[in-house]
Order: structure tokens, then sequence, then C-alpha cells
């Protein structure tokens, strides 16, 4: 589900803050660039303020951030929320012992990692990114924390792309919420 | 400079942030003890306190840009803009950044590696503060510095949660000072 039904007067702004930049990173794709959101105090604050708002009442004690542009929203929620945030990283960039899920591209596989130990089972979280497109990592990120016993009560982006090709199975068990 | 050199006036919130600092022997190879921000971020108290500790420095600062070094400044600096009203500007490695950028060269141990800045995300004159998670060599803060004075902007200082020994005692890299918390743990 969008959040633009009854639109929040503040979602114009933070949709016009985002730039949009053809034929990046290869021809035909038309990339959805937050950095101009960040730029925009108001703008980026707001994003920030949606997003906590929303998720104060509800319990959540992880905020799962995906690399890298997760790593740039999620933190903000999760101090606001009295969260942990805990990232999830390309392969061998988190030290220490992980678990890792590995998820499909267009061409090939990819994986991302969670430290053993960064959420408890039964521990209630939501997972962050810029952008929603297949939802490929999203699953693979519900997937981990799932793992691990825990409750993953939303995914939440700032951008779904229309063309949405998700991974049914499993998003359809959980709440799905962007910002456009 | 250390936050904590003032002695007897010590900021008692930084005893907890260094101790929710992991340390991991032997990664991301043999002889590096690497000091590890994770189990930091777990720590509410500890994390707000970080970032608190940084808002309350530069809050009166007239610092409008917090830039941060990809990927473990993302998550601390854009708390820190949000907090002082400023924008946060990512720098990140070679071909993540869409549309045109600016890029700066740095040494590593064994080769080279390569920061970059989107063009017109920062204006001349702004005053501008970088965010990392930790400073070693300090090559990657001065590539930042360097991007960021490129297009004329005035880095008041540098900021990092660990610092290694090699900079204590410095105070100032690329002539521009150096604020960090705590130093690593063994």
């Amino acid at each position: 589900m969008a959040a633009q039904g009854d639109q929040d007067p503040r979602i114009a702004r933070i949709s016009s803050a985002i730039r949009v930049i053809p034929d990046f990173p290869k021809k035909g794709i038309m990339f959805q660039d937050i950095t101009t959101l960040l730029l925009d105090t108001k703008a980026f604050r707001d994003t920030i303020d949606l997003f906590v708002e929303r998720y104060r009442d509800k319990d959540i004690s992880v905020v799962a951030g995906v690399e890298a542009r997760g790593f740039i929203f999620g933190p903000p929620i999760a101090l606001a929320l009295g969260a942990k945030f805990v990232p999830l990283r390309k392969p061998k960039k988190l030290p220490g012992e992980v678990i890792s899920e590995e998820y499909s591209l267009e061409y090939g596989t990819d994986k991302i990692e969670m430290h053993v130990g960064a959420v408890q089972p039964g521990e209630r979280a939501l997972v962050i990114d810029d952008l929603i497109a297949t939802g490929g990592t999203l699953c693979a990120a519900i997937k981990l924390l799932e793992r691990v016993g825990v409750h993953v009560v939303e995914c939440a982006c700032v951008i779904e792309l229309p063309e949405l090709k998700v991974c049914i199975p499993i998003i359809s068990n959980t709440n799905m919420l962007s910002e456009l | 400079m250390f936050a904590g050199e003032n002695g007897p006036q010590e900021d008692p919130r930084l005893k907890a942030i260094s101790d929710a600092i992991r340390v991991v022997p032997h990664f991301p190879k043999p002889g590096i003890m690497f000091q590890d921000i994770t189990t930091l971020l777990l720590d509410h108290k500890a994390f707000k306190d970080t970032v608190d500790i940084f808002v309350d420095r530069y809050r009166d600062m007239g610092v409008s840009v917090v830039a941060g070094v990809e990927a473990r400044g993302f998550m601390f600096g854009p708390s820190i803009a949000l907090a002082i009203g400023a924008k946060f500007v990512p720098l990140r490695k070679p071909r993540k950044l869409p549309g045109e950028k600016i890029f700066e060269a740095y040494e590593l141990e064994y080769g080279t590696d390569c920061l970059e800045m989107h063009i017109g995300a920062v204006k001349p004159g702004e005053r501008a503060i970088v965010i990392d998670d930790l400073v070693a060599t300090g090559g990657t803060l001065s590539a930042a510095i360097r991007l960021l004075e490129r297009v004329g902007a005035e880095v008041v200082e540098c900021a990092c949660v660990i610092g290694l020994p090699e900079v204590k005692g410095h105070h100032r890299l690329n002539g521009k000072p150096l604020y960090i918390l705590v130093e690593p743990r063994q």
C-alpha cells in the first residue's frame, strides 16, 4: 500500500525533492536519486517524521537498514523510536560472525549479511531501504530476520516503482509501506 | 582533539560509548584489531549519546553541510544533519552516485581508492563538517576535505567516533581540526 490515499501534505514536497536521472546505471533505467531529498532539510525531516509517526506505537525494537541508502534513513528512525539499528550489508563488510541470504538479480545473484546476535528471537523489526523495485533485496532481508526468530512488522521505503514484480509469497505476509 | 582530553571534566557518556564498541581481531586481515561500531548502534542510549555529543558541538557553528563518508559515515551523519538543520551529503565510492560528480583519489596501503561527490550538492561559502566512524591514516578524510574545498566550501572540522593513536596529538588534518570521541580499545 502506498501512503498516498489521503495524501499527507508533506508528501508532495518529498516527491518533488527526488531527482530522476535517465539511463543510470544503464540505458532505459530512470534512476530515482534520493540525494537531492537529503539536501532539502525540511523534506528530509518530514520523510523521517512520517515513518516515525507511523511506527512509534508499534513496539518496534529493531530497525534494519539495507546497505547503503538504507543506512541514511534507518538510523534517524531507530533513534526516534528508541530501537536498535542493524545494518544489512553486502558480503565481507561485517566483521565477526554473520548469517547471509542470497537473492536473485536480473543476471546472477547477490547476498546480504547480518551479524549473529544483533537481534533476538521475538523482537519486532522494520526493514528500511530507499526504494523497492522487484522486492528481491527486501525479501532477502525479511528472510534473514525471520531465520533468527524476529517478527518483521513492515518494510518501509521512500519510493515504490510502479512496475512492481514482487516476490508475492513473502511480501504478502508483511505490509509494504512506501511514500510515493 | 579527543573529546576525553578534558580530564576530570570528561564527558561521562564517553565511557559507555567506548564500551559499546566491539573489537574484532584479525579483520579484515591478520594483525588488525577491527573497531566494530555496529554494537554501538545496538545500544540505543550510547548511540543517541554519540549523536548528541556531535550535535551539541556543531549546532551553533553555522554548519550547513554534513558530509558523510560511505558507508559507516552514513550511519552517523544524517542524524547529526537533521538535528542541526544541515544538508546531508554522501561521499561515495566510485560509480554509485548518478549524475554529475567530482572525484578525489587517495592512497591505500596498497593502491589507491576514490571518493565522489555530486556537483551542486554544496555551494561555495557553505560551512561543512565531515563525518566518518573512524580515522586511521586520515587518507579518506583528506580526500573528503579536498572535495569540499574544490567546490568552495569551508571545512570547519572532521568528526569521528574513534581515532587511532597515530592521530592523537595531531589535532589537525590538512590544517583542519579533527574531533574524536574515543580511542580504540584492545
